[in-house]
C-alpha cells in the first residue's frame, strides 16, 4: 500500500506487519493529533465551515456533505446543553471491508476525527458503535481511547483548556439495520434497533432526544487532515468532481483482492485492472456492484466511469461504500442476487410490509428460478416487487437498497434469468 | 425453548427462589461488578442491557430465561424490552451453544468464492446443520452476514478469531485442532481476538 502522507492521509500509518497495533507515540510522531491541536485553537463554527468547504461527503454510503450535516445541530445559548457524537462502526454491508482496516490498524485516527467533530458541535460525550464481530478493532480502540486520555487529549480539560470530552466504545452484537443511523440510536439506548421516523433528524433530536451527529468511521478519519491542511488542499486530493481520497476495495474472482486508498474520481477500470490485478485467468468480468450489496449492478460498459458520487448515480447505481464486488462470467448472476436477497430478508427489522413480506417473497421466486422451476411470468413479478420495495414505500432504506441489485440484474442479466426458466436448470452448474 | 410466560417456567422460578439449589436466578458478584462498570457511560441504564447480556453469556455460555430475568431485575429494564433486544442480535444466544461457535460468512463475496461448498463440507464433517450443535457439545454452526474481510474470502469466525482464505484442507485442519484441544480437556475455548 502506498503510504505517502500527502496523497494517502487515511492510510499513511498503515504499514508493516498487520499484527502490530499503532500506539500513540508512533501516531504522534507521524503527525497524529496535529489536526486536533489545531482544531482546539479554532472556533467551532470555523471547523464546521472548513469541513463543509472541503467537500467531504459521508463515506458510509449516502454521500451527504459532512459539514452541512454538522451545521444542522442547534448552537448558541438556547440550544440543548447536552449533545452527542456517534461513530457508526457497524460495518456490515455485504462486500465491505474498509472500516475494519481503519479501526484495527490506526485507531487513533478515528478518535482524533471524532474529537474534532465533538468540539465542532460542542458535544461532551461521543460513542463508537461497533459491531460485535470486530473484536480486535474494539480492543485496539479501547486501548487507544485510554492512551489518548492519559496524554490529556481526551477527558477533562483537554490540553489544559476548557473543552472536555469522553469517548466510549459501545459493542453491538451483529445486526445490519444498526447501520441505519436512527436504528443505531435506538440500539444505543437499549431498545430494539428499529429505524425511527424522520423528521426529526438526529442532528436536532437524536440520542436520548438530544442533538446528535452520526457519521461513518471513514468519514471521521478524513477530518483530522482536512482541518490540519485546509479545505483547498483536501479538495485537491480528488481527481474528479469529488473531494478527498477514499478507501476503495475489490472482492470476487480478481487476481489481487484488497483495499487501497485512492483519490476520489479514480476510474473503476484502474481500480479493478491495476490495483486488483484484473480478473483471474480464464474469467471475464460480467458485471459488478460498485459499492456493496445494496447498489445496482453495473456492466463492462461502465468501467471507465470515475468513482465519484454523482457519476455513479448518473449511470444508475450508487457509490455506496466504494467497495466493489466483481461478478465473473462463470458465476451465476441469479444465484448472486438470491444470496444478496436472502441477506436482506434475514436482516429486515420487520417493521414495514414491503420489506418484511416483500423480501421473503422475492427470495422464494429467485430460489425457484435458480432451481430451474421458474415461470415465464416470474420476471415481471420480480420487477413489480422490486418497484414496490423502492424509495417512498418503506420506512427506511433497507428494502430500497435490497431492490437495487434485483432490478439492475433483471436489466443487465435478463438473458440469464430467461435461460434458467427455459432450460429448467441453472446453466452455471 | 419454553417461553418465560408459560406457567411451569414461572413455577420453576418461584421454586428456585426458595430452594437451596437455585438456578442462575441471581447475578454473581463478578457479573454485577462488570455490569456496574458500564453504567457511567450512559444517560440511561437501559443502554447497558445488551452489554449485561453479553457479560452473563460470557460467564454462563448462553442467556437462559432465568439469566434474562436476573438482568432485567438488576437493571430495572422491562423484561419484554430486554427480550426484544436479546432476540434481535445474532451474537446473543438464547439457546445453549457449543464451546466453539462457528460463524460461517454467507455474504456475497464469500458466496462467489465458494462458501456454500465449504458449508457442505463442514456440515458433513460435523454432522450438523446451521443452528445445531454437535453431540459432543463442542461445535455449533451458524451462518452469518458479511464479516467484513471480503478480500480474504471465504472466511469464518470461530468465537472471536477469524479464519481467512478458507479451503477444504484448512477447514479440516481448523476443526481437527479444535477437536483435539477440547479432547485434551483444556477447558474453555480461546477467546482472544485474532
Amino acid at each position: 500500500m502506498l503510504t505517502n502522507p500527502l496523497t494517502n492521509p487515511l492510510t499513511k500509518n498503515i504499514r508493516g506487519p498487520e499484527n502490530v497495533a499503532t500506539d500513540i507515540a508512533r501516531y504522534e510522531d507521524n503527525g497524529g493529533y496535529r489536526g486536533w491541536r489545531k482544531a482546539l485553537q479554532l472556533a467551532p463554527e470555523e471547523i464546521v465551515k472548513r469541513v463543509q468547504d472541503g467537500g467531504l461527503r459521508g463515506r458510509g454510503g449516502a454521500g451527504f456533505n459532512t459539514g452541512l450535516k454538522w451545521s444542522f445541530v442547534p448552537r448558541g445559548e438556547d440550544s440543548p446543553s447536552v449533545k452527542y457524537v456517534v461513530c457508526n462502526a457497524d460495518e456490515m454491508e455485504p462486500g465491505t471491508f474498509k472500516d475494519r482496516l481503519l479501526m484495527e490498524r490506526d485507531p487513533h485516527l478515528l478518535i482524533e476525527g471524532m474529537a474534532i467533530a465533538a468540539y465542532a458541535i460542542e458535544a461532551r460525550t461521543a460513542y463508537i458503535f461497533i459491531r460485535g464481530e470486530y473484536a480486535l478493532a474494539a480492543a485496539r480502540l479501547e486501548l487507544a481511547i485510554a492512551e489518548a486520555k492519559e496524554a490529556g487529549l481526551l477527558g477533562s480539560n483537554i490540553l489544559g483548556g476548557d473543552f472536555s470530552l469522553e469517548v466510549h466504545l459501545h459493542r453491538s452484537a451483529g445486526n445490519y439495520i444498526c447501520g441505519e443511523e436512527t436504528a443505531l440510536l435506538n440500539a444505543l439506548e437499549g431498545r430494539r434497533a428499529i429505524p425511527r421516523a424522520k423528521p426529526p433528524f438526529p442532528q436536532v433530536s437524536g440520542l436520548w432526544g438530544k442533538p446528535t451527529v452520526v457519521n461513518n468511521v471513514e468519514t471521521f478519519c478524513n477530518v483530522p487532515h482536512l482541518i490540519e491542511m485546509g479545505a483547498d488542499w483536501y479538495r485537491g486530493l480528488g481527481r474528479g468532481e469529488d473531494a478527498g481520497s477514499k478507501l476503495f476495495g475489490v472482492s470476487g474472482k480478481v487476481k489481487n483482492p484488497g483495499t487501497w486508498e485512492l483519490p476520489m474520481g479514480t476510474p473503476i477500470r484502474e481500480i479493478i485492472e491495476e490495483h486488483a490485478g484484473g480478473m483471474q485467468d480464464g474469467l471475464k468480468l460480467k458485471g459488478f456492484l460498485p459499492g456493496g450489496g445494496s447498489t445496482d449492478f453495473l456492466g463492462p460498459q461502465h468501467l471507465d466511469l470515475p468513482m465519484d458520487y454523482d457519476a455513479i448515480s448518473k449511470a444508475g447505481s450508487r457509490m455506496g461504500t466504494g467497495t466493489i464486488i466483481v461478478l465473473d462470467d462463470h458465476t451465476c448472476p441469479v444465484g448472486l442476487v438470491l444470496n444478496l436477497t436472502q441477506f436482506f430478508a434475514r436482516e429486515s427489522c420487520g417493521w414495514c410490509t414491503p420489506c418484511r413480506d416483500g423480501l421473503p417473497w422475492v427470495v422464494k421466486i429467485l430460489q425457484r428460478i435458480e432451481n430451474g422451476e421458474g415461470l415465464p411470468e416470474d420476471l415481471d413479478l420480480l420487477r413489480e416487487q422490486a418497484a414496490r420495495m423502492g424509495p417512498g414505500n418503506t420506512f427506511c432504506a433497507l428494502a430500497p437498497g435490497a431492490a437495487e441489485p434485483i432490478q439492475s440484474a433483471l436489466k443487465l442479466f435478463e438473458q440469464d434469468f430467461i435461460d434458467h426458466i427455459t432450460k429448467g436448470c441453472c446453466p452455471y452448474l | 425453548m419454553s417461553s418465560i410466560f408459560e406457567p411451569e417456567v414461572v413455577e420453576v422460578m418461584e421454586h428456585s427462589k426458595s430452594g437451596p439449589n437455585r438456578i442462575e436466578t441471581r447475578l454473581s458478584s463478578k457479573e454485577k461488578e462488570e455490569i456496574d462498570r458500564e453504567f457511567s457511560h450512559y444517560e440511561d441504564k437501559a443502554s447497558v442491557g445488551l452489554e449485561a447480556l453479553r457479560i452473563v453469556q460470557k460467564h454462563r455460555g448462553w442467556v437462559s430465561d432465568e439469566s434474562l430475568q436476573a438482568v432485567s431485575a438488576y437493571l430495572n429494564i422491562p423484561i419484554a424490552q430486554l427480550e426484544s433486544v436479546a432476540t434481535y442480535f445474532q451474537l446473543i444466544f438464547r439457546q445453549p451453544v457449543g464451546k466453539e461457535v462457528i460463524f460461517l460468512c454467507k455474504s456475497a463475496s464469500c458466496w462467489i468464492m465458494g462458501c456454500n461448498r465449504l458449508q457442505k463440507k463442514i456440515e458433513e464433517k460435523l454432522q450438523i446443520k446451521p443452528g445445531e450443535t454437535t453431540e459432543d457439545g463442542i461445535f455449533t454452526l451458524l451462518e452469518t452476514p458479511c464479516l467484513g474481510d471480503c478480500d480474504r474470502a471465504p472466511v469464518m469466525m470461530i468465537g472471536e478469531e477469524m479464519h481467512r482464505n478458507l479451503t477444504d484442507s484448512s477447514i479440516d485442519e481448523i476443526i481437527e485442532n479444535k477437536t483435539l484441544y477440547h479432547a485434551e480437556g483444556s477447558g474453555h475455548a480461546d477467546q482472544s481476538a485474532d
